[in-house]
């Protein structure tokens, strides 16, 4: 039995970099420097108070090196856009084992701009290069459609299924001043967008931006001297099962099914009190299905689920209110974005801003998704 | 050297656990790999068997049938040696010894209302170079 991290630790801290979106003058590392200042700040800390630190995509030493940051406990976990989600289970854990006090957790990618990224090429024996590339897959788009037109023939889910999605998560993107893609779109805008592998079109796929994201952790103690309201991790769950998307064990189900049960066994939470639900978008399938491996709906029914805008502003699904990877942002490796918006719901920082606030949010699902649906990253936060 | 060459793809370079492999695609007689300790087959190919660790494998020709597991079919692509054949189809094959192979499908019209999940497929040899050839699938029965 799992030991339970029962809202010890708290998010005291979230920030984007200072401009997200096309940043073509900042190297990716300076995304990291930026958002991870401002995440102090934010939450009364100073850069001396950090003593753990957790990044994915660059090593923890240039971050440390970056920010003249020496960690006493230092993790550089990297299984893709869930990474930063996993993140905040390794650094509860560290903060209530007493082996670091203050966690900062940073991303950071140039992924429009290629400024300051390593480079893409992979071994020519690899087995990817082996067993993948020489048919001609793109990726990571290809697999994820790959898997999609397994489902659509196991489950008879339908494109203008997956449509909703990214309608619905226009939506909120249209109230979100920092969110790329903001003119609404309908269902036929999606069907009827360029195709890019079938059968997703344009819409059905996430952006590639610039962008850098922090988060920071400390005791549930400690944060009551911080400048925010502490948001509390009450679950968390990770896994993954597979690299290659032709070794996925089953190409409708995924490591999202541990991670979710394990998350929502340890906050003892239900599905019907959560408040808000921040999924991981990087195609319209990969939330259709999360929403099924979380336990939202049956197998095969998260295409009913998203249908007729359940998950819009005003619906009875609060989703990806920030506009999501699909219209917000997203980088390359999206999940620290969605932990910075599920916080920001729950503080109420949007109290002003009519039903861009999710009303009297309570409690959050946070879910990351990583490589071609590999690695899968689940939180449950709640406002303290 | 030749300033006008066309594109090239990508082509698979084997290591020492896979060259048996690639050898036999090459040789026009695909074998997989089995486990002797637990009878199952392995893709792709292993030093160790990722269903109960032995390393005592085999290989043994493959029947090359099997259908189609699941398929996208591709319009764009960052390369322009495979953006210049858009529109292709990408096809997971279950083959019939149970285990799951990448590869491209051919002889059938890159449309998704000719290439369907369950479609059974044989495999056929496509030499990509003097080196290097490649396993493709068709519809069984289609001519291509
Ligand atoms: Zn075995």
């Amino acid at each position: 039995m799992r030991r339970g991290i029962e809202g010890k630790v708290a998010i005291v801290g979230v920030a984007e970099s200072d401009r997200i979106g096309r940043v073509p003058d900042v190297p990716a590392i300076l995304l990291h420097a930026q958002a991870a200042r401002t995440a102090l700040a934010e939450a009364g800390l100073k850069r001396e108070d950090v003593d753990g630190l957790f990044t994915a995509g660059v090593s923890t030493l240039e971050l440390g090196e970056y920010l003249g940051i020496e960690p006493v406990y230092t993790d550089g976990t990297a299984v893709g856009g869930s990474s930063f989600v996993i993140h905040i289970a390794h650094a509860a854990l560290a903060i209530m084992n007493g082996w670091c006090e203050v966690a900062l957790i940073t991303h950071g990618e140039s992924g429009r701009s290629r400024v300051g990224m390593p480079a893409r090429a992979t071994a020519p024996d690899s087995l990817a290069s082996q067993f993948e590339v020489p048919y001609g897959i793109p990726q990571p788009v290809g697999a994820y459609a790959m898997a999609c037109t397994r489902h659509m023939a196991e489950y008879g889910t339908t494109h203008e299924q997956l449509a909703e999605i990214a309608v619905s998560t226009r939506k909120w993107a249209t109230l979100n001043p920092k969110a790329m893609m903001r003119d609404p779109i309908t269902v036929e805008d999606v069907l009827n967008a360029r195709p890019i592998t079938y059968p997703f079109t344009l819409l059905d796929c996430c952006l590639v931006t610039d962008a850098g994201g922090a988060v920071v952790l400390t005791s549930t103690e400690r944060a009551r001297d911080c400048r925010q309201t502490p948001v509390a991790v009450l679950g968390v769950g990770e896994s993954h099962d597979h690299s290659l998307i032709s070794q996925m064990p089953s190409m409708t189900s995924f490591a999202a099914k541990t991670s979710g049960r394990r998350a929502f066994e340890m906050a003892g939470v239900r599905h019907d009190e959560l408040d808000l639900a921040m999924i991981y978008d990087s195609f319209t399938y990969t939330v259709l299905l999360t929403l099924e491996e979380l336990g939202f709906c049956a197998k095969g029914e998260g295409g009913e689920f998203v249908s007729g805008g359940r998950t819009a502003p005003g619906g009875p699904f609060p989703m990806n209110t920030n506009g999501g990877g699909l219209s917000y942002n997203h980088p390359g490796m999206y999940g620290i974005f969605a932990i910075i918006e599920a916080v920001r719901q729950l503080r109420h920082d949007y109290a002003d801003q009519g039903i861009r606030q999710v009303k009297d949010a309570k409690l959050a699902v946070v879910h990351g998704t990583g490589g071609v649906l590999s690695s899968a990253g689940t939180a449950i936060l709640a406002r303290a | 050297m030749s300033g006008t060459s066309a594109p090239q793809k990508p082509l698979p370079v084997a290591d020492p656990v896979t060259k048996p492999f690639w050898d036999s695609v090459k040789r026009q007689a695909m074998e997989l790999q089995r486990c002797n300790a637990c009878g199952k087959f392995i893709f792709y190919p292993r030093g160790i068997c990722p269903h109960c660790l032995s390393d005592d494998l085999a290989w043994q020709p493959a029947q090359g049938t099997g259908e189609v597991h699941a398929f996208t079919i591709v319009h764009r692509h960052p390369n322009p040696a495979f953006a210049g054949e858009v529109p292709y189809v990408v096809a997971l094959i279950e083959l019939t010894e149970g285990v799951r192979m990448l590869s491209n499908l051919v002889g059938v019209a890159a449309d998704p209302a000719e290439v369907k999940v369950g479609m059974p497929v044989e495999v056929v040899y496509e030499a990509m170079t003097d080196e290097v050839t490649l396993p493709k699938f068709r519809p069984v029965g289609s001519r291509q």
